[in-house]
């Protein structure tokens, strides 16, 4: 009788390390930061209810409404140059070419740095006096313009491009993997068929790919809600607010401008964000699957 | 992200070494177009690299001439010296030692101990018949997923109230919290991929909750070890957002302090030694990258789920 009380007491004891930890610090700091977004806090948090007032100045904060613009902005031209990059890269890599692996090394590579190296080596590039721009200009083509990190119109391109070094190998990571796996007899029928080699890929390799397309882009847009050092390492946020996204207002209002409530709505606005993108794909992926095949 | 978890599976990674079809014999134009492509996006992954590598290798005097292509003329290890040993955050002009020291101190407590409780939580959550178990896995993966401003100021809060705020035990505890999704969700899958059976025998044959963790599955779990391990080796290193909140003034990881360094530089820049700074940076996570080879593939396709 006692072992048997012990046997079963021992999963739940070691679980508890991990309960406590999604009580306390998921749970409870999300309820709470959820909390005192509806409250009129400002260098410290107090529970006056205010109602909605908090998201009434955050949608009414140019700050706010820029950073929003700039994470769409960012997000469409982030995620969609990595899907067609990493998907042509990982084309280009299953035509039997030369180097396989180094070229699959080289592409993947800049996914190991981290965001504030990716951001640091991108912002000496595109330097106006000393970088690339001021290379090419003396090579004869002076209109050459590559300082995009100090102008205020093309500085978001500038971390997009930085983005896409970084990310775009991972694409064509997921995407090789999809396509070593499109059955052999598929492409013997097509070649049989005389179908031309783009068309199979377009009309029918690509929606055998859906999966690794979709989990593709569930990552990339949960990088796109998180970017916060890229744009440090980068621009910090400028020229000016011109490279301002929400983890950056969030950040700057809670260490710096000591806007606890607006910072806390500014963050829920974000979790709202993420949960629709996420809640569907989550359940179709996971838990149908899993009620499925019940364990 | 079962898809994910799917490409990670031995047998489809190792069909990843098979090729499609044969290679063609001849050079034909579009062969010729396709190799073209792929030069230039090697060029273009490529080109960051050589550019932190050359101007690393220059003098600043090399550098004011704006040639960022040219190969140094006579290259000098003296900006990684003096990135290493005497670069300035601020007032303090001891280098990027400092904070690569902070990050390894970062990095091994964290990195133990949380692919401990992940391994532990992983096994028991797939493994072992728990009521909630589900509700536990649920809120831990979307936890995953969710931006780290949502979960910031009310931890500096909780850390603050009971002294663990800007301190090493904080930051390290911080990397656990959020390694835990990712280290669960490994372990987890991992655990519910092997074969029923082997689990039924240890249970029938007397074994209790830890007998069978460390002397049936620690044993077989060497792979799923090694993913884990590269995983947190990178993210960790590659942190910053937690490391500039959480470490506090004394503990600042290589990342913050590199940032530090070439963005609130005062005076003249000195390109040379904050790229040298910059690769210094990169190396722990760059030769874990090349070391690592194909494991790396499986990591980060599971990891990217930390964004």
């Amino acid at each position: 009788m006692a072992t048997r009380i012990r046997r079963s007491a021992a999963p739940v004891v070691a679980l508890t390390p991990s309960i406590l930890i999604v009580l306390l610090a998921y749970v409870g700091t999300m309820l709470w930061t959820i909390w005192i977004s509806f409250t009129s806090s400002r260098l410290l948090p107090v529970n006056s209810f205010a109602g909605s007032a908090q998201y009434e100045r955050l949608f009414g904060d140019p700050r706010w409404l820029l950073a929003v613009q700039n994470l769409a902005l960012f997000g469409v031209l982030f995620i969609g140059i990595c899907l067609v990059l990493g998907f042509l890269l990982a084309v280009a890599i299953d035509q039997r070419v030369r180097a396989e692996d180094s070229l699959r090394t080289i592409f993947l590579y800049p996914h190991a740095l981290s965001f504030i190296v990716t951001g640091l080596v991108w912002q000496w590039m595109m330097n106006p006096t000393l970088g690339i721009q001021e290379s090419i200009q003396a090579l004869g083509w002076t209109s050459f313009r590559f300082d995009w990190v100090v102008r205020r119109d093309m500085a978001i391109y500038a971390v997009v491009i930085a983005g896409v070094w970084q990310s775009a190998g991972l694409v064509m990571a997921l995407m090789l993997a999809g396509l070593r796996g499109v059955d052999e007899e598929l492409w013997k029928a097509a070649r049989v068929d005389g179908i031309p080699t783009w068309r199979v890929y377009v009309s029918i390799v690509l929606p055998l790919l859906k999966p690794m397309i979709v989990t593709s882009v569930v990552l990339l847009s949960i990088a796109v809600v998180k970017v916060y050092d890229l744009v440090v390492a980068l621009t910090n946020g400028g020229p000016g607010t011109a490279t301002a996204v929400p983890a950056k207002f969030v950040m700057d209002y809670l260490f710096e401008r000591q806007n606890i409530g607006l910072a806390a709505s500014a963050s829920t606005v974000m979790l709202v964000t993420v949960l629709c993108v996420l809640a569907p794909w989550l359940y179709s992926e996971y838990f149908r699957k899993a009620k499925g095949s019940a364990a | 992200m079962s898809t994910v978890t799917q490409t990670l599976a031995p047998a489809t990674l190792d069909r990843a070494a098979a090729h499609r079809g044969r290679r063609p014999r001849k050079l034909t134009a579009g062969r010729v177009g396709l190799y073209a492509f792929l030069a230039l996006s090697a060029a273009f992954f490529l080109l960051p690299l050589y550019i932190m590598v050359v101007t690393s290798l220059k003098t600043m005097d090399e550098i004011r001439l704006a040639e960022i292509f040219a190969f140094p003329a006579a290259p000098t290890l003296d900006a990684w010296v003096a990135a290493w040993s005497t670069a300035c955050t601020g007032l303090d002009c001891s280098g990027i030692q400092v904070g690569f020291l902070n990050s390894v101190k970062i990095l091994l407590p964290s990195l133990v101990l949380s692919i401990g409780l992940g391994a532990v939580t992983g096994y028991a959550l797939s493994l072992w018949k728990i009521r909630g178990a589900n509700l536990l896995f649920a809120v831990l993966l979307l936890g995953a997923f969710i931006p780290y401003q949502v979960f910031i100021y009310p931890l500096v809060r909780m850390f603050s109230m009971v002294g663990l705020y800007g301190t090493l035990p904080g930051i390290v505890l911080v990397h656990v919290i959020f390694g835990l999704p990712i280290m669960t969700l490994l372990f987890r899958n991992f655990y519910s991929s092997l074969p029923p059976e082997l689990f039924k025998a240890a249970r029938v044959d007397g074994g209790g909750f830890w007998q069978i963790f460390v002397h049936v599955l620690l044993p077989m779990s060497t792979p799923i070890l090694i993913v884990a391990a590269i995983l947190q080796v990178t993210g960790i290193w590659n942190d910053f957002i937690l490391g500039l909140v959480f470490a506090g003034r004394e503990n600042l990881p290589m990342t913050v302090q590199l940032n530090n360094i070439v963005n609130s530089a005062q005076g003249e820049k000195l390109y040379n030694v904050n790229m040298a700074a910059t690769i210094l940076t990169a190396l722990v996570p760059l030769a874990v990258y090349f070391l690592s080879g194909r494991w790396f593939v499986r990591g980060i396709a599971a990891g990217s789920v930390k964004g």
